[in-house]
């Protein structure tokens, strides 16, 4: 006899909810814009000529498929089959770009004449004013005004690839406060102009829409497994966690295999207690952030608190709302690093491998000793981008 | 009955209402000042006021207000102490008052807690602008009725007329009119492009009347509004004199005046 199973939804719902997460808390000033994408989005992705100019793009422009690498020395440092998804290798350093390529289509499709992003380190505003440029669209970032100071060479490359950086200079002038800006620019901007949203995180239908553009990277992790291994499914998934987007790709086609354990990486900064960290769900509570019912780090008063992280890329109060809902379930395995154990975990790559990560994606080589994966185990870890953004903060501690 | 829902059955006749309603970020420009700013707006004769809950990430509002956000914030505002300042506001305030604020403070406290603190204190209405209309009507529309808060929804030039009128069917009280695409504080005016979306609105006979809001900053601008609605509402503009004002209260008198009676009789 068969039984049936009520089988759990992890994917985005009819009404945009993951679970109790997600939803479109906006104000009445974004409904309409937030309508029009809602109305569109999947059928403009599911149109044969978006296909093929979005799979040529990422196939000619990107560098797409990224390789999937055994990493031999770290593997026999850790007992197990170490595989690293070189998301490291894009067009512009990490993988961003599957995302703002899709979204510049999505643009086009929709007739709009500007963009406007927001961006925390740069990476996210390199790869949207690198499309935009690719694709002849006026491009308006906005960058916290204290990260425009400490990132000063993305503000360059974005500069010089035609995108006007606008600083924020409300709040705590970061990510959080760029986000706010971008929706606002949003808001007073009517018809034309399209949000570029950098992480899956924001109303509904954003956090889904960027997760179909990063799904590309667990699409591909799938057959070239198979090829190497002769397995379909890893046993664990690692990738760090800020807003969520390199992790919601690399989960994307695996979760409905409940045997592939998703292993998500937060930052803990100075540490969980420290009072500098940027672990969402340890520190965090359920509440509404940038759009979405999310969990985020707030004050007993319900006001958005300031995260911290060495890594520019997780140093964001929330995560996304579908990694909300992974945590909540217990789908996900939520874990942390701290400064210091990204910071060894990069120049463990860099001497082991040769490959110098970006931070963000040190933090989920940092947990590589603590995931008791056995020696049959195969273990795959998103190399989310490279670390030539790092290097003003790897030199401190070269002696 | 709910002092919003009394104001507006008085009003006869739209275009004469011409209804002022105030609103200030509570704990700004000091913590302790709630009361006081509140009197003085109830004695220079506004209609209504519409009090602030601070947010560190107010994104429907601009650059004025979010800076009264933060100031109220760094001063140590909560919606707690907020709520202490207006443990006794009814025994000298008898004009309605709503809060104005959005949707995580209000979750925190506890939507069902936060409705009933309400309805103790005498606060007749909410304006939570990133609470969207199907999660309220899912959610917590039971819970405002059951207290008797009313929940004022916005409407933008963007808002479809299917909208409108879905909008239109679930308030009460009055329709907050958006007059423009814009965040809080814009300095535009009122535009003919404006006054033919507010003629729109009336040309739909909704059930409810409206007040218009976002760009009102002076006696023209007011006066402009409220030609095309029951009247008008004042944010950034109040905001801005808050931070300049030396004498709050006698101050504050003549800044409602200014937008009730023209310059010209105020100098004669």
């Amino acid at each position: 006899m068969k039984t049936i199973v009520q089988k759990k939804l992890y994917h985005v719902d009819s009404r945009g909810y993951y679970g109790s997460f997600g939803g479109a808390f906006i104000p009445e000033m974004l409904y309409s814009k937030i309508e029009e994408l809602r109305e569109n989005y999947l059928s403009i992705i599911a149109e044969p000529s978006f296909q093929k100019e979005y799979n040529d793009l990422l196939h000619n422009y990107v560098g797409r498929p990224t390789p999937l690498y055994r990493a031999n020395r770290l593997s026999t440092k850790y007992k197990t089959n170490i595989f690293l998804k070189r998301e490291d290798l894009c067009h512009t350093g990490a993988h961003k770009v599957n995302n703002t390529i899709g979204q510049i289509l999505m643009a086009k499709k929709l007739g709009k004449k500007r963009v406007v992003a927001e961006t925390g380190a740069g990476q996210h505003g390199v790869a949207t004013a690198t499309v935009c440029a690719l694709m002849n669209i006026e491009c308006i970032i906005y960058m916290g005004e204290i990260d425009i100071e400490r990132q000063a060479p993305n503000v360059a490359r974005m500069k010089m690839l035609g995108a006007e950086v606008r600083p924020a200079t409300s709040g705590s002038r970061t990510l959080k406060d760029a986000t706010n800006e971008a929706m606002r620019h949003w808001i007073t901007n009517c018809a034309g102009t399209h949000y570029i949203i950098g992480s899956v995180v924001g109303p509904h239908p954003c956090p889904d829409m960027v997760a179909r553009f990063q799904s590309i990277i667990s699409e591909e992790i799938r057959w070239q497994l198979k090829v190497q291994t002769g397995k379909e499914t890893p046993d664990y998934v690692v990738a760090c966690v800020g807003g969520g987007s390199n992790a919601a790709g690399a989960f994307y086609h695996f979760l409905d295999d409940e045997d592939v354990k998703l292993v998500a990486v937060e930052a803990a900064g100075q540490g969980i207690s420290s009072g500098y960290s940027a672990a969402t769900t340890v520190l965090g509570k359920p509440g509404v952030l940038h759009g979405s019912h999310t969990i985020l780090m707030q004050t007993a008063d319900g006001q958005v608190m300031e995260p911290s992280s060495i890594s520019a890329g997780l140093d964001y109060p929330g995560i996304g709302p579908q990694h909300a809902y992974l945590f909540d379930s217990g789908r996900g395995t939520f874990m942390s690093a701290t400064d210091d154990e990204a910071i060894q975990a990069a120049f463990e790559l860099t001497r082991f491998e040769g490959i110098i990560p970006a931070l963000e994606s040190s933090h989920a080589l940092a947990v590589l000793g603590k995931l008791s994966a056995s020696e049959h185990d195969n273990v795959i870890v998103n190399l989310s981008g490279r670390g030539d953004k790092d290097m003003a903060t790897y030199m401190k501690y070269i002696y | 009955m709910n002092r919003i829902t009394t104001l507006f059955n008085g009003v006869k006749r739209q275009s004469q209402a011409r209804l002022l309603s105030i609103y200030f970020t509570a704990g700004f420009p000091e913590l302790n000042e709630t009361m006081r700013i509140l009197r003085a707006l109830q004695d220079g004769g506004v209609d209504m006021v519409e009090i602030g809950m601070p947010y560190s990430d107010p994104i429907a509002d601009g650059e004025t207000i979010q800076q009264s956000n933060n100031k109220a914030l760094e001063n140590g505002m909560t919606v707690k102490i907020l709520f202490e300042q207006l443990a006794d506001m009814r025994k000298t305030i008898t004009i309605p008052i709503l809060l104005m604020g959005y949707i995580n403070p209000v979750l925190q406290f506890g939507v069902e807690n936060f409705c009933k603190k309400c309805a103790e204190l005498g606060i007749d209405g909410l304006i939570i602008p990133d609470l969207p209309l199907d999660v309220y009507l899912d959610q917590y529309k039971a819970i405002f009725d059951a207290y008797g808060i009313l929940n004022i929804f916005l409407v933008t030039p963007q808002t479809s007329e299917k909208r409108i009128r879905q909008i239109d069917e679930v308030s009460e009280g009055f329709i907050y009119t958006v007059s423009s695409a814009s965040v809080t504080g814009s300095k535009s005016g009122i535009s003919h492009e404006m006054e033919s979306y507010f003629e729109r609105l009336n040309a739909m006979q909704l059930r409810n009347q409206r007040l218009i809001g976002f760009g009102i900053k002076d006696y023209k601008t007011f006066q402009k509004a409220s030609d095309h609605a029951a009247g008008a509402i004042i944010g950034s503009a109040f905001i801005r004199f808050l931070n300049e004002s030396k004498d709050l209260e006698e101050e504050i008198e003549f800044f409602v005046k200014s937008f009730k009676n023209s310059p010209e009789t105020i100098e004669a």
